[in-house]
């Protein structure tokens, strides 16, 4: 993407205010009782490639987990896994058992559709839809479900307002969404997601791409998302873990290492391994 | 007494030695001979077009293009019956070759196996190789023989020879839409037509207009198959019909041009204008929209 140019879109559509600007107005989203995902026994291979070996785990309602771990050690194969993602990639397959509460996703009569509602993803890269508006990007998730007029556009306005996107884009809803700086698509994206009210989020390093203020935005907002949703983060960056993550994951190889609340990986963890990790002896 | 023995100068380590020349004039050379490639290119296209140009000067005016052929041996007269013939046959080979050919692509790159996709690619790529006037005689054993020489006939036949370039071109565009953006509408439970439809034509719109346009293009100017399924019509005038032979531009090129009055020879050549300057602006048409869609996919 051509930065040049779209610092020149931001600047001629709206010429009074600053794309970014240092404080989000974030509207409080309602609180609602998350979803508990529970992972036993999962394998994920890549045709013969085992990459997740008989991971069980627990994540808590309304609680942001972080999952950290070297690089191909299986946190996004994991985190895709949940929302039936890792299936897509050809020659790729899991098995086992994934609980949204009672429910197995992995079941023979499930949709995996159905899943991908109920959990939504957000991404490494922002990748808003380049054909669409501002506004049917957030919108492409709702025409599915059968919402249109009037509370289509009201959970929209509601979606951009909750990730603090509103004060900045509610003059321009009906420009392209790739116009937007990097930040401003992340966060486009994370609308998009919860637009659906999905029960649990899952993000893939969302702020691997991002500057350092775009990520305090995102951060400060994953911390207001848990007021509503389960969300299960993936990170290769310590600190940040350390910041959103009620409870943190370390993982190598393809294994669980420990699961324990964050602080306790950070400060005392109890395999020496993960002090390893996270004292950046390895990894 | 003088010192004679003069000392040679220490060799340069910039100028370099007798290797180094040699390769430096070997470089001179190939970049010669590939720019002279170039421009013999150029100038046999230059020629085709002056030459045609020259020629079809004498019988280019408004009659040429609204009146239909005067039988021979009187002078005037126009081909407006072979450009309405023409159209027709191009467009009703498009309304069959671009949809179905849009079809094949969404199937092998969205839904297909790997294992399925490649065996049709290269089927693809076998029919793009048959000589088109094999399937002239396709189609002439197929649905002339035995009934008359047909609009729908030729149209088939031109859709045959159109199909695999429109096919090809999508599979190519198709696969230059990002994996990201399929990955985002499945993470939203869209189901894969719909991110098809919604997602990966709108986004690949500017490639697909291309590879249709390239396709048309092609088959504006194909002679064969028509001159076994569309050549034995009578001066009657436009046709619309395509239940008889349609009169068109390619084999009234060939006509005229087998005839022995001079004046018909002009015609030829001034028919043959009016193709190449379609296939021109189309192709122009095709640019404009290629360029078009690879800005919007590279945002």
């Amino acid at each position: 993407m051509d930065l040049d140019q779209t610092e020149q879109v931001d600047v001629s559509t709206a010429p009074e205010s600053p794309p970014e600007p240092e404080t989000m107005e974030r509207e409080k989203l309602e609180p609602a009782r998350g979803h508990a995902i529970s992972i036993k026994d999962l394998n994920a291979y890549y045709g013969e490639r085992h990459a997740i070996k008989g991971i069980s785990l627990t994540f808590e309602p309304n609680q942001v987990t972080a999952i950290i771990g070297p690089s191909g050690c299986g946190k996004s194969t994991l985190v895709r896994c949940i929302n039936r993602m890792h299936e897509e990639i050809p020659k790729a397959h899991a098995e086992g058992t994934i609980l949204l509460d009672e429910e197995d996703l992995y079941g023979s009569r499930v949709d995996v559709t159905a899943v991908r509602r109920q959990i939504g993803m957000v991404f490494q890269k922002a990748n808003p839809f380049p054909t669409m508006s501002i506004f049917d990007n957030v919108a492409s998730g709702l025409k599915l479900a059968g919402i249109r007029g009037d509370s289509m556009r009201e959970r929209v306005h509601r979606s951009l307002r909750a990730v603090g996107l509103w004060s900045e884009v509610s003059d321009r809803l009906n420009s392209p969404g790739i116009g937007l700086s990097g930040g401003q698509q992340q966060r486009l994206c994370i609308a998009r997601t919860i637009a659906v009210e999905p029960e649990v989020i899952l993000m893939d390093e969302p702020c691997s791409a991002l500057d350092p203020i775009a990520t305090l935005k995102v951060e400060e907002l994953i911390d207001e998302l848990k007021r509503r949703y389960t969300i299960v983060i993936v990170t290769h960056n310590m600190q940040q873990a350390a910041r959103v993550a009620d409870s943190t994951v370390f993982m190598l190889d393809g294994e669980v290492v420990e699961h324990a609340p964050t602080n306790d990986i950070f400060t005392n963890p109890s395999d020496e391994r993960t002090e390893r990790y996270v004292t950046g002896k390895f990894g | 007494m003088s010192v004679t023995t003069q000392t040679p100068p220490p060799p340069s380590r910039l100028t370099g030695g007798a290797r180094q020349r040699r390769r430096k004039n070997v470089n001179r050379l190939m970049m010669g001979v590939s720019t002279l490639a170039a421009l013999i290119a150029l100038a046999v296209l230059a020629l085709v077009l002056v030459d045609i140009v020259i020629k079809a000067a004498p019988a280019l005016n408004l009659d040429f293009f609204t009146k239909n052929p005067v039988p021979f041996g009187q002078t005037g007269g126009g081909i407006a019956d072979s450009i309405v013939g023409s159209a027709i046959l191009i467009g009703l080979a498009s309304a069959m070759a671009i949809p179905i050919g849009i079809l094949v692509a969404i199937f092998t790159n969205e839904f297909a196996p790997p294992r399925l996709s490649s065996p049709i690619r290269f089927a693809l790529d076998i029919l793009n190789g048959v000589p088109t006037i094999v399937t002239g005689i396709f189609i002439y054993g197929l649905l002339v023989i035995g009934h008359t020489q047909s609009g729908w006939a030729g149209a088939i036949a031109l859709a045959i020879v159109e199909l695999p370039i429109v096919a090809r071109s999508a599979q190519e565009v198709l696969a230059l839409v990002p994996r990201s953006l399929k990955e985002a509408g499945l993470a939203l439970g869209l189901r894969r037509w719909r991110i098809v439809l919604r997602i990966v034509l709108p986004t690949a719109a500017g490639g697909l207009v291309t590879g249709a346009v390239l396709g048309v293009a092609r088959v504006a100017g194909e002679t064969a198959p028509l001159l076994l399924t569309s050549s034995i019509f009578s001066n009657l005038g436009i046709t619309t019909n395509p239940g008889v032979a349609l009169p068109n531009i390619p084999v009234t090129i060939f006509t005229l041009s087998e005839s022995p009055s001079p004046q018909d020879h002009a015609q030829a050549w001034a028919a043959a204008l009016v193709l190449v300057a379609f296939v021109l602006i189309v192709s122009l048409v095709a640019r404009t929209f290629n360029e078009r869609s690879r800005r919007k996919i590279a945002d």
